[in-house]
């Protein structure tokens, strides 16, 4: 490792680094990825099966995720 | 012909045209820069970033391309919801980063930000050819979005009469951007968003309560298309085929040019970051246009037979404006038709200019002449952002369809293979710059073949161990292209010990 490559490492610890609050980003994906959860046609909302709404409902979710984590994380 | 609806059509079109001209001068900058011509001078807030990056990746082709999918395949459609939740994570962490290096640097293009990082220019060539090539066919179908609507309009003839309106539009579209550059598409998204949310809200509240709720509509769906197909033994099926091609697509999603030019065009880190909570405002109305296919299967519009020609000219791409047609008075289908077309225009614009940006600062500038003025520089990309488009225009003109679209598939598939340099590359000087444009070559190489071998749909159907894994070529590919860098890089570093990796950006460039 050169001299410049560590300098970055150490100085990228200190800013900007990892965030438990990122957790919730991994929480969405791994939701997403995961078919079999939401690949049923029950419980249905007003007629809507539930695969579809509820990964439309994980649309408004990973926008709270977000907003929480600009807010918690970031600020 | 439908008279009303053109007449409307040709106004609104004709007022964004004047918008898109009189754009030049919104928060003028000295258009003879290329990064005011090309990225509006960085000068876009929250709010015009969130129309901007709106406008850029929910495309005309997006609204026309995802319902037709939903009617044709059913809830595999419905892949674009996981799709635009996962991007917004992305754009959160990763994209922020490299906004932040673009804007010390001066960065236009990805060309520019691996040129700077990995000081090869080899590398940067191979991610703006890359990025080049995907664009183009991306272009033609945003075209091809715009040729629905005017056939939907009723708008028919033969030879050079049938092509004449798109031939005008794309005139105007060419002679604005030329004009004004990225402050055009910025100014237009603006109006394009509000008819198309406002077209969205209508029909999906209308349209179901004609069809007597959404209950109905989805009882008259055919069971194989309501779910996706639970896999049999020894194959991951239907499964892994939706996820990796939502995680695929998202992966790729802000690497393609247009996407980078609409981030690195905001003024500030927090407009990126503000953005990522609140675009998904535009993924929630892709969920409800998506539903847009069953709609039309449940009004049976596709056996009616005032369609069938239409139907038969777009095939599953006529789902869309046939049930516009179908369920609503002329004056509304002008504004809906009119909100698809300028919602081709926009991302054709963006599209074009960030062509023409890479084109510029990384193969003109790199190889051609290393020391263009300012206005040569801005000269340039003007002229490249014409060629890109004549280019699209005569591809969707003189060339079948399906060849676009074929082509814009691939182009998610090269597009993905630039992910190690640039979006890892915004956090890690780790790689051997050698390394990457090996694993970059073996990406593109094998997912060229698997495309091919796949008769050129999305999805491979990977053989491991006695057990199916279909998914999309593109996760494969690129996990692949990482291997290599990841092997490559400690025997290319060995070769060449004792030579500093140029750099020259520094870690506290990606922050704040």
């Amino acid at each position: 490792m050169s001299g410049a490559q560590r300098k970055m490492s150490g100085s990228q610890k200190k800013r900007g680094g990892w965030s438990w609050w990122y957790l919730l980003f991994v929480l969405q994906f791994a939701v997403m990825l995961w078919p079999p959860i939401y690949n049923r046609a029950e419980p249905s909302v007003m007629g809507v099966p539930f695969f579809y709404w509820f990964q439309l409902s994980w649309v408004l979710i990973g926008a709270v995720f977000t907003a929480v984590v600009y807010f918690a994380a970031d600020e | 012909m439908n008279w009303i609806a053109l007449g409307i059509f040709v106004l609104l079109f004709g007022l964004i045209s004047w918008m898109g001209f009189a754009a030049a001068h919104w928060r003028k900058g000295d258009l003879d820069q290329l990064h005011e011509w090309g990225l509006g001078g960085r000068r876009f807030g929250t709010l015009v970033t969130w129309f901007l990056v709106g406008g850029d990746i929910y495309t005309a082709y997006t609204f026309i391309a995802v319902p037709a999918l939903a009617y044709g395949a059913g809830a595999v459609a419905f892949f674009a919801v996981p799709y635009t939740i996962m991007i917004y994570p992305l754009l959160f962490l990763a994209f922020r980063r490299l906004w932040h290096v673009c804007a010390k640097h001066g960065y236009i293009t990805a060309g520019d930000f691996v040129r700077g990082r990995f000081g090869n220019r080899w590398l940067a060539l191979a991610v703006t050819i890359t990025g080049i090539v995907a664009t183009m066919p991306y272009i033609a179908l945003q075209l091809l979005g715009i040729q629905v609507v005017i056939g939907a309009l009723g708008i028919s003839g033969t030879g050079f009469a049938a092509d004449l309106p798109l031939i005008i539009a794309f005139v105007v579209l060419a002679a604005f951007t030329y004009s004004s550059g990225l402050r055009a598409p910025a100014s237009i998204a603006i109006v394009k968003d509000i008819l198309i949310y406002f077209t969205a809200l209508v029909a999906v509240i209308v349209i179901p309560a004609e069809l007597g709720g959404f209950g109905k509509i989805f009882a008259a769906i055919p069971a194989q298309k309501l779910l996706l197909a639970v896999p049999g033994p020894h194959t991951t099926g239907a499964y892994s085929a939706y996820a990796t091609l939502a995680l695929g697509s998202a992966l790729a999603l802000f690497l393609y040019p247009h996407s980078l030019t609409g981030i690195l065009s905001a003024s500030s880190g927090h407009a990126i970051r503000r953005n990522a909570a609140m675009l998904p405002g535009y993924s929630f109305m892709l969920g409800l246009l998506a539903l847009f296919g069953f709609f039309v299967i449940a009004a049976g519009i596709d056996k009616l037979p005032e369609y069938a020609e239409g139907f038969k000219q777009f095939g599953n791409n006529f789902a869309v404006p046939a049930l516009l047609l179908h369920s609503f008075p002329s004056w509304f289908v002008g504004i809906a038709f009119a909100a698809i077309g300028i919602g081709a225009l926009v991302p054709a614009a963006i599209m074009s200019i960030a062509a023409a940006n890479l084109y510029t600062r990384n193969i003109h500038r790199e190889f051609i002449n290393k020391n263009p003025t300012d206005k040569q520089e801005a000269r340039m990309a003007k002229l490249v952002s014409l060629i890109v488009k004549a280019g699209a225009l005569v591809f969707i003109l003189f060339v079948p369809t399906q060849y676009a679209i074929q082509l814009q598939l691939l182009g998610g598939i090269w597009i993905i293979q630039t992910l190690p340099p640039v979006m890892l590359g915004a956090y890690t000087r780790w790689f051997n710059d050698w390394a990457l444009l090996a694993g970059w070559a073996a990406g593109t190489f094998a997912g060229t073949a698997m495309a091919i071998a796949a008769k050129l749909t999305p999805t491979y159907p990977l053989l491991v161990g006695g057990h199916t894994f279909p998914g999309y070529t593109a996760v494969y590919t690129v996990i692949l292209n990482l291997g290599v860098a990841i092997l490559l890089t400690p025997v290319f570093n060995s070769m060449s010990a004792g030579r500093v990796p140029a750099d020259e950006t520094v870690a506290a460039d990606y922050q704040a």
